[in-house]
């Protein structure tokens, strides 16, 4: 079968805008649903009315945010078929049952407990309100399980066989096929970029509004919880992150050669290239910073250990070097600049002056979005580092592919973008507007309106007010 | 065994896909018929009356593509890439129509914009929804295990009156779900609506049901030739019959009945598609057990789906219960 390659490019090119949109909703919600949690939890504890006002004043942002998931999840099942109809195909056996499992999770999640978490604080009392927003946040756990089981079994398949078809299947075991190799170390480091996506975006509205009032107990407490989940989670993550390269070493070396810049190999000890720019052209990265043999210390745990370069492989199984060398700098040197945030509130608090030192606070604004950028980043090091294949070493992106006009994509392509910033754009200058506003005493239940993160949960049921837009709580 | 997992799925995946057309049906039919309604009050009963279900009706969408991809990857890397186009502005047109429902009310600045995204949305989301169907009975080129055909293939005339077609049964039973949900002028407004759409519906159905037996394919056999004519009868028969009945329903002022029987041809129409394109999933090229996927992915789903399926729609249920009375702007009245 044959694909143009423009076509194929756009299709990628669509493929990549579309599940980066989305993946920046999830980021959000996995890490603030924990955080809900814990501020429902912490208020049942210790009775303290501003953990109510600020799960209050959160969980408005959640329903918002959790909205446009949805909304560019829906996009998301249908892009494997419309843009990958081979790649369905052949990978349908195995990665369906998969997503169709994360599907389930997501309906049972909106059928039930959202809408509980939502509106029904008055009405079904403490105890089962918190039950659901414990179960909202399991419920986005274990969607992020499931897709990220299929994303690692295409990293590194294993508990495959191949049918008359020539479509994968299982061979028998399911969980060979769901525990994939890379899927640990992906679901952990993942997860725990979720929690510190939340937590820079938290500390940057807590430190913003310290900005403009210090006093506010609210900001306060938002600015330190997301303090130490920084001092804690960033050096973590650096670990994790570690981890996770050596499994890839181990499982996709080539795509480690790209991310480290190593055209060469080194038959004693690779050096670490901190900067450079890559030129796949004569095979050698221009300008490079390089500390000898740190980066087979960071692999092999061995400055003397020798590590293959990418002229062992041949050029038609190389993944593009530039864009992974840069974007893994970029995720790693935001870890680094976090890590760096976290010791410093550490130092902070330390010192009393946690909430008094201005610097201190427009570093935190600055960082808001740095777990976002990171998160970006890391995707696009993994899935560009995978190419040029799309189930490692079985399937080609070039097999993959729908047998479709270039016209016909492009016009699509322009259509998603346009309709995106639109949508999306709208939605996120709503969030703004809800962060710019501080954090109050008595912060308001969520506004009634027909919030689509509701669901099928008869809200009404619990909270009669929710069928009212247009009674006073007109917002 | 592999027979009888493969039926069960394909009835899986049709359930789903009929729950959505039902469910999403009427409320993407209101989108389509609001214009007519007058801003502020009859606008916002109208909005109310769906507000609480929509989201739970469109999660069935994601089922049927899902469940397609899972238990039919085949048909499902086919149809979807065939009818790229249509799929594409199906999707698009979803996103505007879902959040324009929060953001109408969240923005009231803009809220002649969202209102325009909600009936856009809407509207393209159904014509997209019929010209699929129409495009899938016309049969689409395929070659060994890949579409073959261009990608404007799907434009056709008959595609086009299967879109109209939906858009129209779309705005009806939208405009039936008014009648049972509403009081005064704006319900009286949705009893006009429906006689007009009942009876261009009805027209469409006759025409879509004159044209098919022509298309490429076996349906002329399966409609037309003895004894199947026979077995067959009872479909258009009863749809006449409803069509008399929904007629008299709306005579006599009645509220449930006219959405009932507007459902029951639906049904009805599901069941003609059924009896045209069994056992295909690609008329005259892909059936469902060439579509089908391994057995013992087909087990492996069936525990969770089994589960989780019956609750959803017990779930469903209790929704549609709780919110069983009138509405108006200000709301449910239960
Ligand atoms: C807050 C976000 C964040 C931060 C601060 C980091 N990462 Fe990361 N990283 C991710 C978020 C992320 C991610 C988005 O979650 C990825 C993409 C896919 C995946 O498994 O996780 C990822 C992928 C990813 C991979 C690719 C693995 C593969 O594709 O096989 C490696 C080697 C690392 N990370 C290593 C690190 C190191 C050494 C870090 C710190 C110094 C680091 N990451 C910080
Ligand atoms: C976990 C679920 C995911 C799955 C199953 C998945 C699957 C895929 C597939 C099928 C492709 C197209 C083939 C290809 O070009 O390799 C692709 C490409 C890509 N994806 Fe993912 N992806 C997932 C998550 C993500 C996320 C969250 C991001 C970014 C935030 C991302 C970024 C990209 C990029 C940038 C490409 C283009 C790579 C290229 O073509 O060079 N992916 N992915
Ligand atoms: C290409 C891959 C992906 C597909 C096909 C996909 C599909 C979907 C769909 C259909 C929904 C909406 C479900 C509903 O109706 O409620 C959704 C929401 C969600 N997805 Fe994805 N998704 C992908 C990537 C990811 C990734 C990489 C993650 C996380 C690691 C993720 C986590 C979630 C979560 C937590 C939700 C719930 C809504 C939210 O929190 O915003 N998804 N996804």
């Amino acid at each position: 079968m044959f694909v143009l390659p423009e076509a194929l490019l756009l299709a990628r090119l669509q493929f990549a805008f579309t599940v980066s949109f989305h993946f920046l909703f999830p980021a959000i919600t996995i890490g603030l649903a924990s955080y809900l949690a814990v501020l429902e939890g912490l208020w049942l504890k210790t009775g303290r009315e501003a953990y109510l006002d600020l799960f209050r004043y959160w969980v408005k942002i959640f329903a918002l945010v959790f909205s446009m998931g949805v909304v560019s999840g829906i996009v998301m099942s249908y892009q494997f078929g419309t843009n990958w109809a081979v790649f369905s195909d052949k990978a349908g056996p195995i990665i369906g049952p998969l997503m169709a499992y994360e599907v389930l999770t997501a309906f049972f999640l909106e059928a039930g407990f959202l809408g509980v978490m939502l509106f029904g604080m008055q009405r079904v009392g403490k105890r089962l309100h918190f039950t659901a927003t414990l179960m909202v946040a399991l419920g986005t756990f274990v969607s992020a399980f499931w897709i990220l089981s299929v994303n690692s079994w295409m990293q590194t398949p294993t508990g495959y066989a191949l049918n008359a078809n020539g479509q994968f299947i299982s061979a028998g075991s399911w969980l060979a096929i769901i525990f994939n190799p890379s899927f640990p170390y992906r679901l952990m480091h993942t997860v725990s970029a979720a929690y510190l996506t939340t937590a820079f975006l938290v500390g940057g509205v807590g430190a913003w509004h310290l900005l403009k009032d210090r006093e506010n107990p609210r900001s306060r407490i938002m600015f330190s919880m997301a303090m130490w989940m920084a001092a804690i989670f960033a050096p973590m993550q650096v670990v994790l992150g570690d981890m996770h390269g050596i499994n890839t070493l181990e499982h996709q070396p080539v795509k480690v050669m790209a991310m480290e810049g190593h055209y060469q190999s080194h038959a004693n000890g690779a050096p670490l290239i901190l900067f450079g720019i890559p030129n796949s052209a004569r095979n050698r990265v221009d300008y490079a910073i390089e500390i000898p043999k740190l980066s087979s210390l960071i692999l092999k745990h061995d400055i003397n250990a020798p590590l293959a370069g990418l002229d062992t492989i041949p050029k038609e199984n190389q993944p593009p070097v530039g864009i992974v060398f840069w974007s893994f700098r970029i995720m790693v040197g935001l870890g680094f600049l976090m890590a760096g945030l976290g010791l410093l509130s550490l130092y902070a608090r330390a010192r009393g002056k946690l909430y008094h030192w201005t610097g201190l606070h427009r570093f935190a604004l600055l960082m808001a979005p740095s777990g976002l950028i990171a998160v970006l980043a890391g995707w696009v090091t993994t899935e560009v580092g995978r190419q040029p294949w799309t189930i490692t070493g079985l399937l080609r992106t070039v097999d993959s592919a729908s047998p479709l006009a270039a016209p016909a994509v492009a016009a699509s392509l322009v259509a998603f973008v346009l309709v995106y910033f639109a949508v999306f754009g709208a939605g996120i200058v709503y969030i703004l507007k809800l962060m710019a506003k501080p954090p109050g005493a008595h912060e308001p239940e969520p506004p009634h309106i027909p919030v689509r993160t509701a669901g099928i949960t008869p809200a009404a049921a619990i909270m009669p007010a929710i069928a009212s837009p247009q009674g006073s709580h007109q917002s | 065994m592999t027979l009888d997992l493969t039926i069960i799925w394909a009835c899986i995946i049709v359930f789903a896909v009929f729950v959505y057309v039902v469910m999403d049906g009427f409320d993407l039919g209101i989108g389509i018929l609001f214009p007519s309604f007058a801003v502020g009050h009859d606008r916002d009963t109208a909005m109310n009356s769906i507000a609480p279900l929509w989201d739970g009706n469109e999660t069935w969408l994601v089922l049927g593509g899902g469940g397609l991809l899972a238990a039919f990857p085949l048909a499902y890397g086919l149809i979807l890439s065939a009818l790229y186009a249509p799929i594409i502005a199906m999707l698009l047109a979803l996103i505007f129509r879902g959040v324009a429902f929060e953001f109408r009310w969240r923005d009231p600045a803009h809220r002649a914009f969202w209102d325009a995204a909600f009936t856009g949305g809407s509207f393209l989301a159904a014509l997209s929804q019929g010209v699929v169907l129409g495009a899938l009975l016309q049969g689409v080129s395929i070659s060994g295990r890949a579409y073959a055909g261009g990608w404007w293939d799907w434009l056709t005339p008959f595609s086009l009156l299967t879109g109209v077609g939906v858009v129209v049964a779309y705005a009806l039973i939208g405009s039936t779900w008014l009648i049972l949900k509403t009081e005064g002028a704006l319900q009286q407004q949705a009893v006009r609506h429906a006689w007009r759409l009942g009876a261009i519906t009805l027209l469409a159905v006759i025409v879509v049901s004159l044209v098919t037996p022509f298309l490429k394919g076996n349906y002329f056999d399966r409609w037309l030739t003895y004894p199947n004519i026979l077995l067959v009868a009872p479909i258009p028969i009863l749809v006449a019959m409803a069509s008399y009945a929904f007629a008299r329903s709306l005579k006599s002022g009645r509220e449930l009945a006219p959405f009932l029987l507007t459902l029951f041809v639906f049904f009805l129409c599901f069941i003609g598609i059924g009896i045209s394109v069994f056992p295909y999933v690609i008329p005259g090229a892909v059936t469902i057990w060439d579509a089908a996927t391994e057995p013992s992915s087909q087990v492996f789903m069936l525990f969770g789906t089994a589960i989780v399926v019956p609750l959803i729609l017990a779930y469903t249920g209790w929704a549609y219960w709780v919110f069983r009375g009138k509405v108006n702007a200000d709301g449910y009245h239960s």
